[in-house]
């Protein structure tokens, strides 16, 4: 690609500091996103993939810390602006939406006002055009009677209209990065699919990038264009995610398709066992040395448990982390 | 003598759960009365694993915790292991009977407690007073969960997530109990621990000859689990059947709709299959006529004005609620 990406990550290292010792929570996570692609990365809790997104939003709080490494915005490095430079970009030009929306609204504020304010303090709107304006973002996020909606306080709205108030938030000043935190895990599954529905169809007709980060393979290969899969702080494989599913080239990626119970797989296979990962997933001050795959993986070798296995890139796009890459 | 795997192990007929909401004063205020379960039939017969889906809300958890005897049922009754439950007159046949696994073996297990103590506890309450075949019974449980019985001492804080949840699996198994209702069992475990346990309670009930209800909004982990099915909606069950057939023929316009939510790795999604709109109305104040009909996408005048039928029967044990059920699929979907 010859066009600067939107977003690039390079080699991106993030330190947890404790008990006097600095562990490295994220190491050599590298990856680029084009203007309005959408992007997944996916990994169990403690694999780094939310503290890597925080970081991108400069959000990360002691004892986790930016260790190394370059994050650009249109090839502008962002991770060293000053406070007042970082809210210019936050909500503007990259804006964040979370698991459990209850505790990312304000309580004590009516949803309207909580929109409107975004137009107030980025684009320098009067309280009285924003709150217009509000009316018109609530209705863009399919919320049913938006004049008396914006005068609801969060409690008053279900799980899902929630969500829909925080999209309508990220999306207010149009950015160009929306990144979404496990956004559908704390609702219902038909509530789900409206949601990712609802993202999908705002971020193409405005152009803006997704990077979509759950702990669920299924639905992150099915919303996004290319897929990370973290493991213990890297990256392992980053595909396209058609390819993920159908050619899983990392052991553990292949572990983690085979371990899923999908829907059918019993129909077809006739079995109800599952293929297993056998052990425990690592914690930071833990990371085994090598590959910090090699305890659980079933292809290891010598290789594996002394040499950190680089980046391998894969013909028809897409890398590796393995010595063994299938 | 009747083949043990044919006996009906657990029976419910036409139980209801009620609760009353809000507050009267000096007859003043208002009083609502919330319905979690309605008219709900079901039976599980010895050995076999049925699969309770619904979403939040439904009524699932609530008629989890009236088969344990910890809810008091508004009406209606339950046969358990041939007895009627009855929680006052007996606690003990009951908790000996069925047991539970909880969704988060983080906060389901007394942190204070070493694992010896979770498993033990159990088995003197229930008159076992020699120590030495305590101390057996917890490192025979121990080793069955995958467990080494050396760790016994420990405590929950020493374990990760998918070992809590083996102590959990073993507590509730402690007493051989022959019905385990399994709320969520994976939900909060780290995606590749999960496999693991359900194989693990795949495999203790085949050794052990335990019935499951599995309780979960996962369906790809129902169908894995189960053997039949039920569908909650608006605390009823509105389809219900062998897993084959929910899961190939779904009867129910919501049945679909649950399959349909799925994403499907396989395919870009482009959204436009699914038809399902809004929300689980309140249990309060539910709509009027079939519960579902403001969400269903092939509702038809009938299905507002009329409550949803009861359940009725087709072939393979199949029974589905829905006043589109017997029009062809084609007409309805």
């Amino acid at each position: 690609m010859t066009s600067v990406p939107l977003l690039s990550v390079e080699n991106l290292r993030l330190d947890l500091t404790s008990g006097g010792k600095t562990h490295p929570a994220v190491e050599g996570v590298s990856f680029d996103i084009a203007k309005g692609e959408t992007f997944g990365l996916v990994g169990e809790s403690g694999c780094g993939k939310s503290i890597t997104a925080l970081s991108i939003m400069s959000l990360l709080k002691p004892p986790l810390g930016v260790g190394g490494g370059k994050i650009r915005l249109d090839g502008r490095e962002i991770q060293n602006l000053d406070a007042a430079e970082t809210r210019k970009l936050r909500g503007k030009r990259i804006s964040m939406i979370f698991q459990e929306p209850m505790t990312a609204l304000n309580p004590l504020s009516p949803v309207g006002r909580q929109i409107a304010e975004m137009f107030v303090l980025h684009e320098g709107a009067s309280w009285k055009e924003a709150e217009r304006r509000a009316v018109d973002a609530l209705a863009n996020v399919r919320v049913p009677a938006p004049e008396r909606r914006v005068r609801d306080y969060p409690h008053q709205l279900s799980g899902g209209m929630r969500q829909r108030v925080m999209i309508a938030i990220a999306l207010a000043c149009q950015p160009d990065l929306l990144i979404a935190d496990e956004p559908t895990t704390a609702l219902d599954v038909t509530v789900q699919a409206e949601i990712l529905d609802l993202m999908r169809d705002l971020c193409s007709a405005r152009g803006t990038a997704i990077l979509m980060i759950s702990h669920d393979l299924g639905l992150v290969a099915n919303m996004c264009r290319r897929v990370g899969v973290m493991y213990a702080g890297r990256i392992v494989e980053l595909r396209p995610s058609g390819d993920l599913f159908r050619a899983p080239s990392h052991p553990y990626t292949r572990g983690l398709v085979a371990s899923l119970p999908r829907l059918g797989t019993r129909a077809a296979s006739g079995q109800r066992k599952l293929q297993e990962i056998t052990g425990t997933v690592p914690g930071i001050a833990a990371f085994p040395p090598g590959c910090r795959f090699h305890p659980r993986c079933t292809d290891m070798t010598d290789v594996c448990k002394a040499t950190d296995p680089g980046v391998t890139q894969l013909s028809g796009g897409g890398a590796v982390r393995c010595h063994h890459h299938g | 003598m009747a083949d043990p795997s044919s006996e009906t192990l657990l029976d419910v007929k036409d139980l209801a759960v009620h609760f009353q909401l809000g507050s009267k004063m000096f007859g003043f205020g208002d009083m609502k009365t919330l319905r979690a379960v309605e008219g709900v039939d079901l039976h599980v017969k010895a050995g076999e694993c049925l699969g309770l889906v619904g979403e939040s809300g439904c009524g699932k958890s609530t008629l989890a915790l009236t088969i344990l005897g910890l809810q008091k049922p508004t009406r209606g009754r339950i046969v358990l292991d041939g007895k009627e439950v009855n929680v006052a007159t007996d606690r003990g046949h009951l908790a000996r009977t069925v047991q539970m696994v909880f969704q988060d073996p983080y906060a389901s297990l007394n942190p204070r407690q070493t694992v010896r103590r979770t498993l033990a506890d159990p088995l003197r309450l229930h008159g076992v007073t020699n120590s030495d075949e305590v101390a057996d019974r917890v490192a025979e449980m121990m080793a069955r969960v995958g467990l080494r019985p050396e760790q016994a001492d420990r405590y929950p804080h020493e374990f990760s997530g998918g070992q809590r949840q083996r102590i959990g699996i073993a507590r509730a198994l402690i007493l051989k109990p022959k019905l385990v209702i399994c709320d969520e069992p994976v939900s909060a475990l780290d995606v590749s621990i999960r496999a693991q346990i359900i194989n693990l309670l795949l495999e203790l009930k085949d050794s052990m000859g335990l019935a499951y209800i599995m309780v979960s909004h996962d369906l790809g982990v129902v169908e894995h689990m189960s053997d039949r099915v039920a569908v909650m909606y608006l605390g009823r069950i509105v389809e219900t059947g062998p897993w084959r057939e929910i899961f190939e023929r779904p009867a129910q316009p919501y049945t679909r709709a649950l399959i349909a939510a799925i994403p499907d790795p396989f395919l870009p999604d482009t959204g436009t299959a699914r038809g399902v709109r809004g929300e689980v109305p309140s249990p309060l104040d539910p709509p009027k006529g079939c519960a579902f009909h403001p969400r269903c996408p092939v509702a038809i005048d009938a299905c507002k004005r009329a409550p949803g039928p009861h359940l009725v029967s087709r072939p393979n044990g199949h029974a589905v609620s829905c006043w589109r059920a017997e029009e062809p699929v084609a007409a309805v979907v």
